[in-house]
């Protein structure tokens, strides 16, 4: 039986009528038409369906919307504050940290969640952080060139 | 003979799309006033607009076109598609050089067939060659029809008050010598879109009242549907069966995959091989050798003489957005918004499949989510198509990883012979190369031997194969340069020198002692488990070379630690984006080269998900350094595909130097028992 489930995503409460076990990527796509987030392998094993939870990565295919529900759950979409951009979605612009840009949003998302908890990784936690997002173009090492370009500034007061 | 640039002959290509009628005149009315410029084709070749079989080329096609509005912003449109080898950025590039105008006030309409000129398709690396130049030209040609002042200066209202129309004919473009923009590192146009996620791929749309469409997929390939029951499906539900095609549609992709789950269906198939017997099935099944020549003379004359087998898996392209179709219907009418390289072919495929004129099919491509190689088909298309029809609503299909790992096309495997023979002082004397079913893109050799014979066998495919970046030159290259590389310690000269020594071409010269330069070619010698590998080669216009450092522990996987590739393909549009082309190609490569395999058995593909699937991540990218060699003097060649084919034999080369011992079979990490029997007659 479908019943009601308030999700908080992006600083916004949504009132969703669907299965408690359906997985969250969906419901963030299909409902709530938040498609940063993305399909890429529906088993946890890519990233591109990164979000966060609280300020944990998570991935959101494997994730059910009951456990997610009433925290706070942040997308892509969501980095993004009054119109300025995240300092990671900065450098990835810097870098060109892309090709195709699919796995784009899971990488960001990834790294800012690596950052909430480690400001200041060394390039070989990065690669450990990062281990499980998958970029079919290969555009890892600017990938890892814009993370600790952006953990850099993050660190530096404003 | 053997074609230069290999024909994609593993498409299934839909009958050619002869039918003109989408209205020139209808696009230009929807533009309003302004300025436009339309290229014409000369033949048919130039625009990647060759009719294919019978080349019936209309004489006056529309090859590219520009439209300027009051305002002085521009369109350009182009039948070219943007999959992450940024095509998109290239060409709006290579129009502002010639307008002289801010990249910011021009859009590229890419891939669109209601919007854009004909074109067969991307893939080939011909959009540089081909498009680039194309577009150059309309630009320039719009740019004469403007005042002769800086872009901010023109009024463009009274400049294109009324519709003007030019042929490009006239458009002469700048000397490489007065580039401004080409040659710089440009940004990706649209990049700020990828990184909020607000670019809207196939996979993203969502139009009102469209459903969720699933296929039911066959156990095995090429069973059929004997018996289906559709009975414990919801009655909101549309269900679909047409053959042997059976889909369902609902207003989630949760109800739909429920849906899909309670059809029963019973399937009948014939056993099939598995990827256990590939190599010995593909030798068995091969077409017999059409050339009679022979190449005993020069064996006759070498003092060395050496044989080997290489083998080379079947791989996945894996593009991290797998196939995606929308499809919606309007009476007769179908628009299909779908990741594809070939938005008119596949305008094709489902002007065939529904029987309808092309000029009822519009088929847009969004910036995709990665290609490969792999998206040329339209069977998402279609499928949404199908289902949408029966719903009388718009439908997305999105497939599952595991179907885009199982019911796309794969990379073809190949088995690969070469004989050759050497002189005492290294001399190339002998040179038999025979490719079993991998294809023969790149198959001939660029070092010089008087006796050669080159042969492509085609055999009986245990899989659906197809086109993959760089095509079978990667399988060809990695049996050559690995094969070079047995000969130069046959001959015990070291083998970047036993290179030189048989290859008069500059280019490729210049491209290998490139990369030795910078990776310090020599300065250190292998050994204790610590390898250098060299390799080079040459593809679509364009030179490479890669030097790697692997290092080998017994009983672990061998790690690259270290590359240098080189890369010339002419004069350098964009040094940032081909760098960044060239590093993606090396990790790519790495994949193909080290540990991709598909396992099939018995018509089902055993590992169709990431985690059973190894692909490159973070932890396998070794230090990349990348050399580029612009040549200001030579037209650009594209970079999108070359770059991937030497990786695989430098790394070979470097485990053989760490260890002494010579693997043949791509992926180098495959268990002992997939390695190709022969490999253990040729001795060194």
């Amino acid at each position: 039986m479908p019943r009601t489930i308030d999700l908080v995503v992006n600083g916004v409460r949504h009132t969703v009528d669907a299965d408690p076990d359906r997985p969250l990527l969906t419901v963030l796509r299909d409902e709530l038409d938040l498609t940063g987030a993305k399909y890429g392998c529906g088993e946890g094993q890519c990233g591109a369906c990164t979000v966060m939870l609280e300020d944990r990565a998570l991935r959101s295919c494997q994730t059910k919307i009951s456990v997610a529900a009433g925290k706070r759950i942040t997308t892509i979409e969501g980095l993004e504050q009054h119109g300025r951009l995240h300092p990671l979605q900065e450098a990835f612009l810097e870098h060109d940290a892309m090709q195709c840009g699919y796995c784009t949003p899971g990488m960001i998302v990834s790294c800012a969640a690596l950052l909430k908890r480690n400001p200041n990784p060394t390039e070989a936690e990065i690669v450990q952080a990062m281990q499980g997002n998958v970029c079919r173009c290969g555009t890892y090492p600017r990938i890892v060139a814009a993370m600790r370009s952006a953990s850099m500034k993050m660190r530096r007061p404003a | 003979m053997i074609p230069e640039l290999e024909p994609e002959r593993y498409e299934l290509m839909a009958g050619p799309a002869y039918n003109f009628s989408f209205g020139r005149r209808g696009f230009f009315k929807a533009l309003g006033g302004g300025l436009v410029v339309v290229s014409y084709a000369a033949k048919a070749q130039e625009s990647g607009g060759g009719r294919g079989r019978g080349g019936r080329a209309m004489p006056k096609e529309i090859g590219a076109w520009l439209h300027i509005d009051e305002k002085g912003a521009v369109t350009v449109f182009t039948g070219k598609v943007e999959v992450g080898q940024n095509a998109r950025t290239s060409l709006t590039a290579s129009v502002a050089e010639e307008l002289g105008a801010p990249l910011t006030s021009i859009e590229l309409v890419m891939g669109d067939t209601e919007r854009t000129p004909f074109d067969m398709g991307t893939f080939g690396s011909m959009t540089t060659p081909q498009m680039v130049p194309q577009l150059r030209r309309v630009a320039a040609a719009a740019r004469q029809l403007l005042p002769a002042e800086p872009w901010e200066k023109i009024d463009f209202a009274a400049a294109a008050k009324t519709l003007v129309t030019a042929e490009s004919g006239a458009g002469k473009f700048k000397a490489t010598a007065d580039w401004k923009v080409l040659g710089t590192p440009v940004h990706k146009v649209n990049r700020r879109e990828m990184i909020t996620g607000r670019h809207h791929y196939t996979s993203d749309i969502k139009l009102p009242g469209m459903l969720y469409g699933r296929i039911l997929r066959p156990e095995r390939f090429e069973a059929k549907l004997v018996s289906f029951d559709a009975g414990a499906v919801s009655n909101e539900v549309t269900v679909v069966r047409d053959g042997d095609f059976a889909g369902v549609a609902a207003s989630s992709p949760t109800a739909a995959a429920e849906a899909l789950a309670a059809l029963k269906a019973e399937w009948k198939g014939e056993p099939q091989t598995s990827a256990r017997t590939l190599f010995s099935d593909l030798k068995q099944t091969a077409q017999p050798s059409k050339d009679g020549s022979s190449i005993e003379s020069g064996l006759g004359a070498a003092d060395k003489r050496h044989s080997a087998t290489y083998t080379i898996a079947y791989i996945a392209h894996a593009p991290l957005e797998p196939r995606a179709a929308v499809a919606d219907w309007n009476g007769d009418k179908l628009t299909v918004w779908t990741g594809t390289q070939r938005p008119f072919g596949v305008q094709g495929e489902l002007a065939e499949a529904f029987r309808i004129p092309e000029k009822n099919v519009r088929v847009l491509m969004p910036d995709t989510g990665s290609a490969y190689g792999g998206k040329h088909t339209g069977e998402t298309a279609i499928e949404a198509a199908r289902l949408a029809k029966a719903a009388g609503k718009p439908v997305k299909v999105v497939w599952t990883r595991e179907e885009e790992f199982t019911w796309a096309y794969f990379r073809p495997g190949g088995v690969i012979d070469v004989r050759s023979g050497i002189t005492k002082d290294g001399k190339l004397v002998a040179w038999e190369f025979h490719n079993y079913n991998s294809g023969s893109s790149g198959i001939n050799t660029m070092y010089d031997v008087a006796a050669r014979k080159v042969e492509f066998h085609p055999s009986k495919a245990p899989l659906r194969q197809g086109s993959y970046r760089g095509l079978a030159a990667t399988a060809n290259h990695f049996a050559r340069e690995s094969h070079m590389d047995e000969l130069a310690a046959m001959a015990g000269i070291e083998p970047l020198e036993f290179r030189l020594r048989n290859l008069k071409d500059d280019r490729f010269r210049a491209a290998l002692q490139a990369a030795a330069d910078r990776f310090g070619w020599g300065r250190q010698k292998s050994g204790n488990g610590v390898g250098f590998g060299i390799a080079g080669g040459f593809e679509k216009g364009s030179y490479v070379a890669a030097c790697a450092e692997v290092h080998c522990e017994q009983g672990r996987a061998p790690r690259v630690v270290r590359v240098v590739e080189s890369f010339e393909c002419g004069a350098i549009l964009n040094p940032d984006q081909l760098k960044n082309q060239v590093e993606g190609s090396v990790i790519q490569g790495m994949g193909g080269a080290l540990f991709e395999s598909i396992e099939f058995e018995d018509g089902r593909i055993l590992n169709a998900r990431f985690s059973k699937y190894r692909v490159p991540r973070f932890r396998d990218v070794p230090a990349i350094d990348v050399v580029l060699i612009d040549r200001k003097d030579l037209p650009p060649a594209g970079a999108g595909e070359t770059p991937i084919v030497t990786i695989a034999p430098a790394i070979a080369n470097a485990i053989f130097a760490a260890t002494g011992e010579r693997i043949r079979s791509m992926p180098l990490n495959a268990p002992a028992s997939a390695q190709p029997a022969s490999a253990g007659a040729a001795r060194l």
